[in-house]
């Protein structure tokens, strides 16, 4: 036989090494409750099969199309006027942090002390708005404006805020920095030379991120409907704890659909308007 | 003579209409509270709802918990990726056109949907059959990165040169040991790098994806939410940014020590 006369020369290494990284991995299947047996016990499979086999049909009574169609509009709806917010405390951020814009940096490449604190404090609240993903400031903001679209819109906004100041800010900081300085050093008011220095050229990136943010926006509020965030979501959270397997369908192809279609505007605006 | 100005298409304005159109659209139909936030006392609870989460929670016990909870999260997030690793592997094979034409195009539409749907989703549907705990949790990572992961090493195992292959089989060897030693250490490297990626996001993932019941830091949150325990759930919020934190950290000093 090919394989006896041909023993892999590795052999040994490669079994330790598979040993060890089982060893390893057994504590963390114990903590992940890793039982797959449990799929296959004839409760579960009775539900997961019953919930399946309404799958085969999606239900489509015009009543229900049109609650779903209603719920999709929704989910673009929350995606739109959240990043339509965050962009209200996003670009007025930019401006702060954005290191080119500081007058005194000019000359003397060096920044006032109390300039560079504000930028840092501002730089740290945005790094907290980021950090505590979308999902939980949904949780937080349906505990205090209850269940619905408000949740959704503000958690949007605020962790999209974060994100956007953020890479405005680096894509400004990026771009050659020779017109608005000499635009700055000549006396030019700063939103003018913001205007007319640094936007020109980075238009196209800012928009485009923009875009891409947007199309992530709609994913994100689709999902934090299951936490009671309004839309698509939350109206799939409750089909499915009814376990009605035909409705699950239903938005389900519409969820896909409606990424699909977010993915597609997403790239003809970018190509339209980059 | 002055130049004439260039021709300006009528499209973009257009386009830019359009959004303002859906933003305004946005703002009309959704029905939000706006009543809430500018009543004269809304300040005054929003002050009071954000002092309930000082101090957070430090009692030893909770802490023990909450250190458990963490470790329930960095398990499912590994555990998660094994499956789609060994599960985007075997998805991968045919994706990459090893069993013809209709086979790759069958397996693609497959990853396909399993990316699409994303993991919380997965999660909230998995529970029907896993019940709650992070073994739904797990499943769901699972799923979703098995899509993703599997057409990202199937487009890395079409790209790879066919001709070791081809030679060792012509020289007799058997089809699986000439894929092991042939194929798969040329395109090792990047799928290995592709599935660290995916276990970073995976990480995060799992940090949320309790909201929904699946295990995890996520369902500790959920719970104390929603007996209205601000403390307690502030000390889970912090663990979460914690645990973000260095996972980043981590990432950012691996990829600069691998990249010098």
């Amino acid at each position: 036989m090919a394989l006896a006369r041909h023993p892999d020369p590795a052999w040994r290494g490669r079994v330790t090494a598979t040993v060890v990284c089982l060893l390893l991995l057994w504590p963390m299947l114990t903590a992940s409750e890793f039982k797959p047996w449990l799929l296959l016990d004839a409760q579960s499979l009775a539900a997961a099969g019953g919930f399946l086999s309404d799958f085969l049909r999606p239900a489509h009574d015009p009543e229900f199309l049109a609650m779903v169609a209603r719920d999709t509009w929704q989910t673009i709806a929350i995606a739109s006027a959240g990043l339509t917010l965050a962009l209200l405390g996003a670009i007025p951020a930019t401006l702060v942090i954005t290191e080119r814009l500081s007058l005194s940096r000019l000359g003397t490449r060096r920044m006032r002390v109390s300039s560079r604190i504000v930028r840092q404090l501002l730089r740290w609240v945005l790094v907290f708005l980021r950090s505590v993903p979308e999902l939980v400031w949904a949780l937080l903001f349906v505990r205090i404006v209850g269940l619905g679209p408000t949740a959704g819109v503000l958690a949007i906004a605020l962790a999209y805020a974060g994100m956007l100041a953020k890479v405005y800010a680096e894509i400004l900081e990026s771009s050659d920095a020779h017109a608005l300085d000499s635009l700055l050093a000549n006396g030019s008011p700063r939103l003018a030379a913001l205007l007319y220095g640094a936007l020109p050229e980075s238009s196209a990136e800012l928009v485009s991120y923009t875009v891409y943010r947007w199309e992530c926006a709609i994913r994100g509020s689709a999902v934090m409907g299951f936490v009671g965030a309004g839309g698509l979501g939350q109206r799939m959270d409750e089909s499915t704890k009814m376990m009605a397997g035909g409705e699950v369908a239903t938005m389900l192809i519409m969820f896909v659909l409606l990424v699909a279609l977010a993915d597609i505007v997403s790239k003809l605006l970018r190509r339209r308007l980059g | 003579m002055k130049p004439s100005p260039p021709p300006r298409s009528l499209g973009t304005p257009l386009l830019l209409l359009a959004l303002l159109a859906l933003v305004v659209a946005s703002f009309a139909s959704l029905d939000l509270q706006w009543a809430a936030f500018f009543a004269p006392d809304a300040l005054g609870s929003a002050r009071e709802f954000l002092a309930g989460f000082a101090p957070p929670e430090t009692a030893p016990a909770f802490l023990m918990k909450t250190l458990g909870a963490l470790w329930e999260t960095l398990a499912m997030s590994l555990v998660g990726t094994l499956l789609a690793v060994i599960g985007g592997l075997l998805l991968a094979l045919p994706a990459s056109g090893r069993s013809g034409g209709v086979a790759r195009g069958f397996t693609r539409v497959l990853l396909n949907v399993l990316r699409s749907i994303p993991e919380l989703v997965w999660a909230s549907l998995l529970l029907v059959a896993a019940g709650l705990g992070p073994f739904a949790g797990t499943l769901a990572l699972g799923a979703h990165t098995a899509g993703v992961l599997g057409r990202l090493f199937a487009d890395a195992l079409e790209n790879v040169a066919p001709q070791p292959e081809a030679a060792l089989r012509d020289n007799g060897a058997a089809p699986l040991a000439a894929f092991l030693y042939a194929t798969l250490p040329q395109a090792l490297p990047q799928m290995l790098s592709y599935t660290l990626y995916r276990w970073e996001n995976n990480i995060r993932a799992a940090a949320v994806l309790g909201v929904v019941g699946a295990g995890g830091l996520g369902q500790m949150l959920k719970y104390h939410l929603s007996l209205f325990q601000m403390q307690s759930a502030a000390t889970v919020v912090i663990a979460m940014l914690l645990l973000v934190a260095c996972v980043d950290a981590a990432s950012f000093a691996l990829r600069r020590a691998l990249t010098r």
